[in-house]
């Protein structure tokens, strides 16, 4: 792995003169793209410099300055710091943006997204419409000026509860007792509504096939409500007996606004929120939501602070993967009893987040510049006891469990294959990339906290299919386990918060990305704060979402029956999927 | 419920018959056998339903209480643990779900999301509880409960179900067996079938207070 | 023998059977520790701790409401109040109506009304009205985090199933001190040798 060159050093304003300039706002960093050159440019940072993969893509809406970007994160996949590009359009409809998907396809729901939330229309996306929201939704809720029934200040903490304290339910504030709004003069009576036809007409353009027989292809809806979809996730899949023609994945059931009320809220405030995105790997997120904050703040935590957020990253690491590989064994017909023995391991890591944090789930555990408390009594020598003796055996267990099982290895073994090109081409993360065959961890390829002092493999596979997913959550979970060892066996003494605690955080104007590598995969954080108590901007790329953009490409062409395996492979949280 | 509380229906056994018959009333076995063999939906939403997860798995075992069956069809199930945010989007098919279960049933609200919108209240895809569409028998606070917070919620319904009567229970009585819920529409925000006149009357005051600036 | 249909199989039902086997090989060893030292595997505290343990084996359930989980220290669920108890039963809250707990908390579930000295009409340090609404708290305990004085605390109590929506007051949320140091022992032992070291500094400066 070579060191690239810092981003502002390449010479990009020189190959593209006058359309390409260096941004130079306080605290901001990249390229702004005049908007007719976007796409030869993103053409040229891929295959010249070779940024090849796209990791995030989201709007900000620069309500006072009138203007609406969307922010590029590109990054190699050998290694290095990213490249981030953008581009300016008028904050006057139609806000219009070229589409990157003829370079980088894993933008397709991320443009999606930004459509959404933000109407920016892509133009040249095949298939531009809302992935979140319904079709027929009024306005676009990320936009500055959008405004839901509930609101009520522009930012937290609002004054009816202190000092005014008047105890109001929200829905005594709306006319209609709800948290809706409708337009002015909408007339419920007359309207007619169908969020689900342009779904159906964008799956059936594939639905044109000449076989000169008289057949005909089904539509059939799997979810939101369903026992193998890992929560309320749907997707439209048009059949051709049992075939696949195409396969779109419909999300948004669980949509929480996370980033509307993300920039309501202060910057610490965002902390508990975070444990709800992935909320089967709460410490992760906040690891990344911490590393964040703390790169706009200019803060390092204290040794024993790093050591500890590093063993709760892993262990969660490995709660979420034995979690992962249990419900797809279940998915796969192993219904249950794998589900049972992973959960069980899960009880015990559980039991450890509850002992230092409060919580089992929602752990709350990270603060900007530390940690909240320190590991109460006892605590350490369970760690020890669970890295050391119990989990390398539990796991060799799970693994005989079903790992040489010729039923699994039938239906799992060359099923669902992502080849390593297509892989990076759409985005995809974590055990899903590396599974086919990319050792691609942001762990090593950009170090975060204190991964670079620890002796670890990458896990990865080659055949990118069910299998070798599976797979490399056990390899994955031994590295963790790995890693744990050696903190549990340095973690030294000191003080575990390098900051006095605070709850109203100074935050310098600026933006950052933070990405650290989730048991999901990349999980990143977009961050714009303009020197007030909340952030501007708060996005989160979630790998679950993101990796859905594989979905339907993998599936085409297997079986109904296995679509189930292959999303239990992606192993999706529609927490994060949705936010 | 142990064999003593079940076999004391309330009036004397003469001497020589106690221990030799069980003597209690329809609805105390009625109901203590619809206690111990309450099927939830496998219906998961957010976070809570991990947690509900884990109390069906090995260390909590729901099958301790007859609810380990949990059915992934609503036609076969009695309760519906509503385990976690409910947002707009889902709440025609939570809704739909919630008729297409048969009588008796029962909906658990697990989880602050659930019972009044949670963190996520203010929210502009959230639906404030899911109580302003389906009725609620038991409320658990807590983000998320803890499996043991839901056993807890498990055992209050349970206690609930034991007091309910054959001969007060709606389902038996005369008229409609089921209620139907009208099922919200998505619009350009959520329309509850319900409110529509209230609707409309709003948006016309709503446009006439636009053409006056 | 290695390509041999249904080994993988059976090698899996090996680990089913184990697991069955260990059930009643730790009841076996259990009963010798029944004898020796009268410790039960089952309705026990001990018996609880070892199912929580690394060395955790065969049946692996905890029989609520019978026996319960052990609570951690750190265990946090829906905010309380805490008052000091005087010498004559009076009580004491140690709220003084700050607003920081209500400025922290991210769903914004906390209403603080204050009091008003019904003579000057100033602001005194005393809640008039608090109000924590469940169903909207997130029992992240940012609250109990940066409370400067010690006055609100996550409690251990999770046993809260209602059949209606719960917003609590100030009467149902306070908890004597006794109650926050028996949950608590650690951390309240810290708070008040700090609070007591606060004062000393206090009384010593005047």
């Amino acid at each position: 792995m070579t060191t690239p060159a810092p981003t502002q050093t390449l010479d990009l304003a020189a190959r593209f003169p006058g359309s390409v300039t260096p941004d130079e706002r306080e605290g901001y960093d990249g390229w702004i793209v005049a908007k007719e050159k976007l796409i030869s440019f993103a053409q040229v940072v891929r295959d010249e410099f070779g940024y090849d993969y796209l990791s995030s893509l989201t709007g900000v809406d620069y309500l006072p300055e009138g203007k609406m970007e969307v922010v590029y994160h590109v990054y190699k996949t050998t290694g290095g710091p990213g490249l981030i590009f953008k581009v300016q359009v008028p904050r006057q409809d139609p806000i219009e943006v070229p589409s990157l998907m003829p370079v980088y396809p894993g933008a397709d729901l991320q443009e999606r997204e930004a459509w959404d939330l933000l109407g920016i229309k892509f133009i040249g996306h095949p298939d531009l419409r809302r992935v979140l929201m319904w079709e027929g939704f009024e306005g676009h809720p990320l936009r500055k000026d959008w405004q839901e029934a509930f609101f009520e200040e522009e930012a937290k903490p609002f004054k009816s509860r202190w000092p005014d304290g008047q105890f109001t339910m929200a829905e005594d504030r709306t006319p209609l007792g709800d948290n809706v709004a409708f337009p002015a003069g909408f007339d419920p009576k007359k309207a007619r509504f169908d969020p689900e036809t342009a779904l159906y007409e964008s799956l059936r353009q594939y639905d044109k096939e000449e076989t000169g027989l008289e057949t005909d292809h089904m539509l059939v809806n799997m979810g939101p409500h369903h026992p193998s979809t890992h929560g309320v996730f749907r997707m439209a899949v048009i059949l051709d007996g049992e075939t696949i023609v195409s396969l779109k994945p419909v999300m948004g059931y669980l949509h929480r606004n996370h980033e509307k009320i993300g920039e309501r809220n202060t910057f610490l405030m965002n902390m508990p929120y975070t444990d709800r995105l992935d909320y089967l790997s709460s410490m992760s997120n906040n690891f990344g939501y911490a590393l964040t904050v703390e790169k706009l703040m200019g803060v390092k935590p204290p040794e024993r602070a790093e050591y500890i957020r590093v063993i709760m990253a892993e262990l969660t690491r490995i709660a979420n993967h034995v979690w992962a590989i249990g419900f797809l064994l279940n998915d796969l017909g192993a219904y249950f009893t794998p589900m049972l023995y992973g959960v069980e391991e899960r009880e015990l890591i559980l039991d450890i987040f509850e002992a230092v944090s409060g919580s089992r789930m929602m752990c709350n555990y990270f603060r900007f510049g530390g940690v909240a408390r320190d590991l109460p009594e006892g605590t350490l020598e369970k760690i020890h006891g669970i890295a050391f003796d119990r989990l390398p055996r539990k796991i060799d267990e799970l693994e005989r469990l079903l790992a040489e099982n010729e039923i699994v290895r039938t239906r799992s073994i060359g099923q669902g294959v992502l080849s390593a090109e297509d892989a990076i081409r759409y985005s995809a993360a974590g055990p899903l990339l590396r599974a086919s065959g990319i050792p691609y961890d942001v762990r090593r390829a950009e170090p975060y906290g204190i991964y670079d002092r620890f002796e670890f493999d990458v896990a990865v596979r080659y055949n990118g299919d069910i299998y070798d997913r599976m797979m490399i959550r056990f390899d994955e979970v031994r590295q963790s386990i790995r890693i744990i060892q050696q903190a549990v066996k340095d973690l030294p003494g000191g003080p575990i918060t390098a900051m006095k605690p605070v709850y109203q955080v100074r935050v310098p104007a600026g933006e950052a990305y933070g990405r650290v590598e989730g048991p999901k995969g990349e999980l990143g954080y977009y961050v714009i704060s303009t020197g007030k108590s909340t952030p501007w901007r708060y996005h989160i790329r979630a790998p679950s979402f993101i990796n859905l953009t594989a979905f339907g490409p993998m599936c085409t062409g297997l079986k109904i029956a296995d679509v189930v395996g292959v999303l239990g492979s992606i192993d999706i949280v529609l927490g994060e999927v949705d936010r | 419920m142990d064999s003593k509380e079940l076999n004391s229906p309330g009036y004397d056994v003469p001497p020589e018959l106690q221990g030799q018959v069980a003597i209690t009333t329809l609805d105390r076995i009625y109901n203590w056998g619809r206690a111990a063999s309450v099927w939830p939906m496998m219906f998961g939403l957010a976070c809570c339903a991990i947690e509900m997860i884990c109390t069906a798995a090995s260390r909590f075992d729901t099958a301790r209480f007859g609810m380990e069956i949990m059915r992934p069809s609503p036609r076969q199930s009695d309760l519906m643990i509503v385990s976690g945010t409910v947002t707009k989007k889902m709440i025609p098919i939570i809704v739909r779900l919630y008729n297409q279960m048969p009588e008796p049933k029962y909906v658990l609200a697990m989880g602050a999301c659930a019972s009044g919108g949670g963190p996520f209240k203010e929210g502009y895809n959230v639906v404030p509880g899911v109580d302003r569409f389906i009725p609620v028998d038991v409320y658990i606070p807590g983000c998320p409960p803890t499996p043991q917070a839901l056993l807890n919620g498990l055992i209050k319904l349970q206690e609930k179900i034991k007091g309910q009567s054959i001969k007060g229970a709606r389902w038996y009585t005369k008229g409609p067996d089921e209620v139907e819920i009208p099922i919200p529409i998505l619009g350009p925000d959520l329309i509850d079938p319900r409110k529509i006149d209230q609707i409309k009357q709003i948006s016309k005051t709503a446009k006439k207070a636009e053409a006056q600036p | 023998m290695d390509d041999m249909y249904g080994k993988g199989i059976l090698k899996g039902l090996g680990v089913t059977l184990k697991h069955f086997w260990e059930t009643y090989l730790d009841d076996a060893v259990w009963l010798v520790r029944r004898v020796t030292k009268g410790e039960r595997r089952y309705l026990s505290l001990e018996g609880v701790a070892h199912r929580s343990s690394k060395d955790a084996r065969g049946i692996f359930t905890v029989q609520y409401p019978e026996e319960k989980l052990l609570i951690p220290e750190e265990f946090r669920y829906i905010p309380f109040l805490v008052y000091d108890e005087g010498p004559n039963g009076e009580k004491t809250m140690r709220c003084t109506s700050c607003g920081i707990c209500s400025r922290v908390c991210p769903p914004q579930c906390i209403w603080i009304v204050r009091s008003a000295d019904p003579a000057t009409g100033r602001p005194i340090p005393d809640p008039f009205e608090f109000q924590i609404d469940a169903d909207v708290c997130m029992n992240c305990g940012l609250c109990a985090e940066y409370c400067p004085f010690d006055a609100i605390k996550m409690d251990h109590d999770y046993e809260m199933a209602s059949t209606s929506r719960t917003v609590f007051n100030k009467e149902q949320l306070a908890k004597p001190a006794s109650y926050y140091e028996a949950i608590r022992p650690i951390n309240a032992a810290q708070e008040n040798a700090a609070r007591a070291a606060k004062e000393a500094a206090r009384a010593a400066a005047e």
